[in-house]
């Protein structure tokens, strides 16, 4: 039994792909870290940061599609092979989405200093959520380069748990607007922003499925934490 | 869900339930070429009306277990073959039939056109005399009948009495699968039917082996995956003389039950 194939160049094909899979992940880690960091300091340059990245991981993901066709086209891929590489285009797709969350955090950010709402948002309640969903996008990554279905599992787990912050987080904030309609400016920001949050969190929870996907070849998309456990055991 | 183990036996190849009806029935077959065993034990239904592939490294077995399907092992007295072999519930290894009706109910095309040093019409025609009289009308109805099916009249239809070996080979392989149905047999066995054709004439013979499988059942021999993945409703993976795995086609391509089959349909067996 072997992980290489016959042909190496088949091989360097697959691990060049996945590569750039990698760095098209560190280039969104990196923007979404800015983006936070930017919320959290309120920094304008931080902000422009980020969106001027934003070219630079569409070119990627144009790239990344480009290379998988090829391998496509040439090789006729079948079984694990054709499953990493339908993979790896879904989770190009969800890295770019969750750069472009990033992108939004940034632009929101921007638009908040400008408009000198900026000291007075209430941006503490954020931070964890924040935190938790740029750990998750790593270990998405993480788990893909070692195609471990343990770590993914774990993954989809915890992006409930940002979830769970979400919900919360807008409860609050409607007990906020309800008690003074004055907040409700600031409060719909802060609500965007959580969701943009929330949304990277259920980007890397869908990366976690397709690792599944990959190595079980079961699409575990739709399903329920239970029946995901049931499939990998 | 199956897990890939080391070890495998044709018990498990089988497909957990078998929602077709079983036209050829293999059990327990081994086959011998002198004191070699080139077949171990194969167990498998194969399907009315559909297409099976059969695909595996050289010398793992599957021309040899196609030629145990209408007896032509027996034209060498050192090869043999034990187990029974059912066809619609009749053992063929054990029946008393002519060899010759067996061949006519199971015809077979091979690797390279075979066609007689005769006319394009007598190519056709041959066969069916040994089986049948007809009319000089329904013998000329018959050649046509066979030669649409084959999609080849149009392009035959006006050099009937020119000889078949003047036709390209493509054409000179639907005449030889025009030849096999115009004796209407029930399964079709294809031994590498393309492996000498240019891939227009490739693609022409798949369409066809689609079209036939209305009629006939087709069992297709091919080193070709992709081959077997375009034309093949289900398909067995053969290593040395086992049946590793059976199941339906797209399942056998996108998830494999069994890692030895993942590993030869990617590409990375060796």
């Amino acid at each position: 039994m072997s992980e290489k194939h016959l042909s190496s160049q088949f091989d360097s094909d697959l691990t060049s792909v996945s590569t750039k899979l990698m760095e098209m992940g560190g280039l969104i880690e990196i923007q979404i870290q800015n983006a936070i960091q930017a919320l959290a300091q309120f920094s304008v340059p931080l902000a422009l940061e980020v969106m001027i990245a934003e070219d630079r991981v569409d070119a990627m993901e144009v790239a990344i599609d480009h290379a998988l066709t090829t391998i496509i086209a040439r090789r006729q891929p079948a079984a694990r092979d054709l499953r990493l590489l339908l993979a790896i285009s879904k989770i190009t797709t969800n890295l770019e989405r969750a750069g472009d969350e990033a992108d939004k955090i940034a632009r929101r950010v921007k638009s908040i200093v400008e408009s000198n709402d900026a000291r007075k948002m209430p941006i503490g309640d954020l931070r964890v959520a924040s935190q938790m969903a740029v750990t998750l996008i790593r270990r998405a990554l993480d788990a893909f380069a070692r195609l471990d279905m343990d770590a993914a599992v774990s993954i989809l787990r915890e992006d409930d748990l940002i979830d769970q912050e979400f919900k919360g987080f807008t409860r609050k904030l409607i007990t906020y607007m309800m008690e003074d309609p004055r907040t409700i400016g600031d409060s719909l920001n802060l609500l965007f922003l959580a969701k943009a949050i929330e949304r990277i969190g259920d980007h890397a929870k869908n990366i976690a499925e397709f690792i599944i996907y990959i190595v079980k070849g079961t699409d575990v998309r739709h399903s329920s934490l239970t029946q995901i456990e049931s499939v990998i055991r | 869900m199956t897990l890939p183990s080391d070890s495998f036996s044709t018990e498990e190849a089988l497909p957990a339930e078998e929602a077709f009806s079983a036209k050829l029935s293999i059990q327990d077959l081994n086959f011998y070429y002198g004191k070699f065993q080139a077949l171990n034990h194969i167990n498998l239904d194969i399907p009315a009306n559909c297409v099976t592939a059969f695909i595996g490294p050289s010398g793992c077995g599957k021309s040899t277990l196609l030629r145990t399907f209408n007896r032509m092992f027996e034209l060498y007295p050192e090869q043999r073959a034990v187990g029974r072999i059912l066809l619609d519930g009749e053992d063929l290894l054990a029946s008393r039939q002519d060899v010759a009706l067996i061949r006519a109910r199971i015809g077979m095309v091979f690797q390279k056109p075979t066609p007689f040093p005769m006319s394009i019409f007598d190519n056709i025609a041959f066969g069916v005399k040994l089986f049948e009289s007809l009319s000089r009308i329904d013998m000329e109805e018959r050649v046509e009948w066979a030669l649409k099916k084959a999609a080849l009249w149009d392009e035959v239809k006006d050099k009937l009495p020119q000889s078949g070996a003047s036709l390209s080979g493509g054409q000179q392989q639907r005449l030889c699968i025009a030849r096999c149905i115009a004796i209407r047999p029930e399964i079709l066995l294809l031994d590498e039917p393309c492996s000498a054709l240019d891939p227009i004439s490739t693609a022409r013979i798949e369409e066809l082996i689609a079209e036939l499988k209305a009629d006939y059942t087709v069992i297709i021999v091919t080193h070709n995956m992709q081959q077997a993945a375009r034309v093949s409703d289900y398909t067995a993976y053969m290593y040395l003389g086992d049946l590793v795995e059976f199941g339906e086609t797209g399942q056998m391509f996108f998830k494999p039950s069994r890692r030895e089959t993942e590993d030869y349909i990617t590409g990375r067996f060796g």
